[in-house]
């Protein structure tokens, strides 16, 4: 009995893990930048890619790809920002004009990034194995790989709280995300800073693909059932708070541990369920304002 | 009176236009080969989709993404009905049940802010799909059902018939005082509220037209593929598509979801089975481009070169 539960407790958090990592670019992206981004999980698939063909072709060592595939995505998430929804932000005028018409942008930025990897990469499944040893845990069996995303989730989210706490730049995030025309006329750059946020969610996107990628098989369709996870996890967290997005991400990890302990098909709707009564009762999540 | 004059000639021009167009529609069976007649459904399957789409979004503003669970329940209602009640009938069931549904989520969810909205139509379908591939694997013990069949020209003549139908709908509601009604609602919902529109019912109630439309075109369509599972009947992509359809098209004028569908599912058939992945690449680029630099679709365009012209011949004189 024990084991039991400690088996669908740690299956939970290893999964919220995962699940956090990859809301938090999001909660940042709607959060600051006002991009509703349905393309966040395409930006996870490049980074599964990239980690992939690094491995596979060159034998780099996927948490080496860390270092490389973030600085790759989060250049092209800041240049996204500043060439194209810049451009679209002045144009839409009002705040909630821009909301809409970004998200739709995003779909077209969905097709595009999917069927360019489609023509790279191919459409068929892939996978690599790293990491794959069992580690016991009390009776309890895991993977390490996914150990291994749960503490670099951890502390990936870790550093990211501190630089938006404690940092310059982070102060000047968090005065765009209250009010970006005060920011703006208190000095702060905002253009720079929207792109910035943009970008970086870009980036923990791409370093949640490269993690999740040592333990899911990948594939360039793959990226739309991310995102929607992520923006279950968001909507339960509350939009833009970046503890909201751990607090949420684990909450629905151990709820589909829970749900797929009883009847496993029903996982997915479970998450649904929550996700809708939530946006009923409460559209701005446990954290939200 | 001299305008009123104009006017009625127009509309008569216009009129005997539309008429034309739907008995040269109405022949095309007649005289081309079976390839045609698919194609034209399939156009009219989108254009039905995107006029119902934008018929509720168009002047409202709230952004549906549910297109694909009305689409399903449709096709369920044949898949379940078919065999049991004449077709005709079941079409109808297929829309009411799309209309019941909307009115419920309408009900429940259009007070929700705009983004929230989004998420949650888009929510429903997600939450329809793996409800009933669950459903089907633990209860029924099966996957997918086979739907009774129609021949091409059958469901091309239904497609029309119910194009005609959505068409004068939508004619009506946007030349009545609901529409205008809507249209405040899109501008500015707190002032419609306080000049007495009852806004929560009147969008409820246009978001079940428009799907019971939806609905209805899913219902016929069924009875082209023969086989149908949770991930065909429930597809994303029914969701997504008439939103780029319309805008690419426009949204200020009836006709522009009208011109964004056809144009984009003759695309999609043309080049679909030689280049799918360019399709959906080049699908994206215009939607992106379409948003940054047509904010009010081909339609918008077509309007300001028209007044363009216009302008241009009045400096002349």
């Amino acid at each position: 009995m024990f084991v039991k539960f400690l088996d669908i407790a740690i299956a939970g958090l290893l999964m919220g893990g995962i699940y956090a990592l990859i809301s938090v670019g999001l909660s940042l992206q709607y959060g600051v930048a006002r991009v509703l981004n349905i393309a966040h999980g395409e930006f996870i698939m490049l980074g599964a890619f990239i980690t992939w063909s690094l491995y596979t072709f060159f034998g780099i060592n996927p948490l080496v790809s860390l270092v490389i595939c973030g600085p790759v995505v989060f250049t092209t998430g800041f240049v996204l920002y500043r060439t194209f929804f810049t451009r679209l932000r002045i144009r839409s005028g009002s705040s909630a004009a821009f909301e809409g018409n970004s998200m739709l942008a995003c779909f077209g930025l969905l097709f595009i990034i999917q069927n360019v990897a489609i023509l790279i990469w191919g459409a068929s499944i892939r996978g690599y194995s790293y990491l794959a040893v069992p580690v016991n845990f009390g009776g309890a069996k895991f993977a390490a790989n996914r150990l291994l995303t749960l503490g670099f989730a951890i502390v990936i989210g870790l550093v990211f709280y501190l630089f938006l706490a404690r940092t310059r730049i982070g102060k000047a995030i968090r005065a765009a995300a209250q009010d970006p025309g005060a920011a703006e006329l208190m000095g702060v750059r905002i253009t720079q800073v929207l792109g910035l946020c943009f970008g970086l969610g870009a980036l923990m996107a791409g370093l949640g693909g490269t993690l999740t990628s040592m333990s899911y098989k990948i594939q360039p369709a793959m990226g739309l059932e991310y995102t929607i996870i992520a923006l279950i996890v968001i909507v339960i967290g509350g939009l833009g708070s970046i503890p909201g997005s751990f607090i949420g991400g684990f909450l629905l990890g151990l709820v589909g541990s829970i749900v797929t302990y009883i009847e496993p098909g029903l996982s997915l709707v479970a998450y649904y369920v929550i996700f809708m009564l939530l946006l009923l009762v409460r559209p701005t999540g446990i954290l939200g304002k | 009176m001299d305008m009123a004059a104009f006017r009625s000639k127009r509309s008569l021009v216009f009129g005997s236009i539309i008429l034309l167009l739907l008995f040269l529609l109405a022949i095309i069976p007649l005289y081309s080969p079976g390839y045609t007649v698919v194609l034209l459904s399939s156009i009219f399957m989108y254009v039905v989709i995107t006029v119902s789409w934008a018929m509720f979004s168009g002047p409202t503003s709230y952004i549906s993404l549910a297109s694909a669970a009305f689409f399903g329940v449709g096709i369920y209602a044949s898949a379940i009905l078919g065999r049991a009640l004449p077709l005709l009938l079941v079409f109808g069931i297929g829309g009411l049940s799309s209309f019941c549904l909307a009115l419920l989520v309408g009900a429940l969810t259009l007070r929700l802010r705009g983004i929230y909205f989004v998420m949650f139509t888009f929510g429903l379908v997600e939450l329809l799909l793996h409800f009933i591939l669950w459903w089907e694997v633990r209860i029924t013990g099966t996957t997918g059902r086979v739907v009774p069949t129609l021949d091409n020209t059958t469901v091309y003549y239904l497609m029309l018939i119910t194009f005609a139908i959505l068409m004068v709908t939508a004619y009506l509601i946007r030349h009545s005082k609901f529409g205008l009604a809507l249209q405040s609602i899109g501008e500015d919902e707190e002032a419609a509220n306080h000049t007495g529109v009852n806004v929560t019912a009147l969008k409820t109630i246009i978001f079940a037209v428009s799907a019971f439309f939806i609905g209805a075109a899913g219902a016929i369509m069924a009875t082209r593929w023969t086989y149908i599972d949770p991930k065909i009947a429930f597809n994303p992509l029914i969701s997504f598509m008439p939103v780029l359809m319309a805008i690419f098209g426009g949204m200020g004028q009836l006709y522009g979801p009208v011109i964004g569908a056809t144009i984009f599912t003759y695309l999609e058939e043309f080049l679909i089975t030689r280049f799918p992945y360019y399709y959906m690449l080049i699908f994206g680029i215009i939607m992106a481009v379409a948003i940054l630099y047509l904010p009010s679709g081909l339609v918008g365009l077509i309007q300001m070169w028209w007044k363009g012209g216009i302008a241009r011949r009045h400096a002349n004189t």
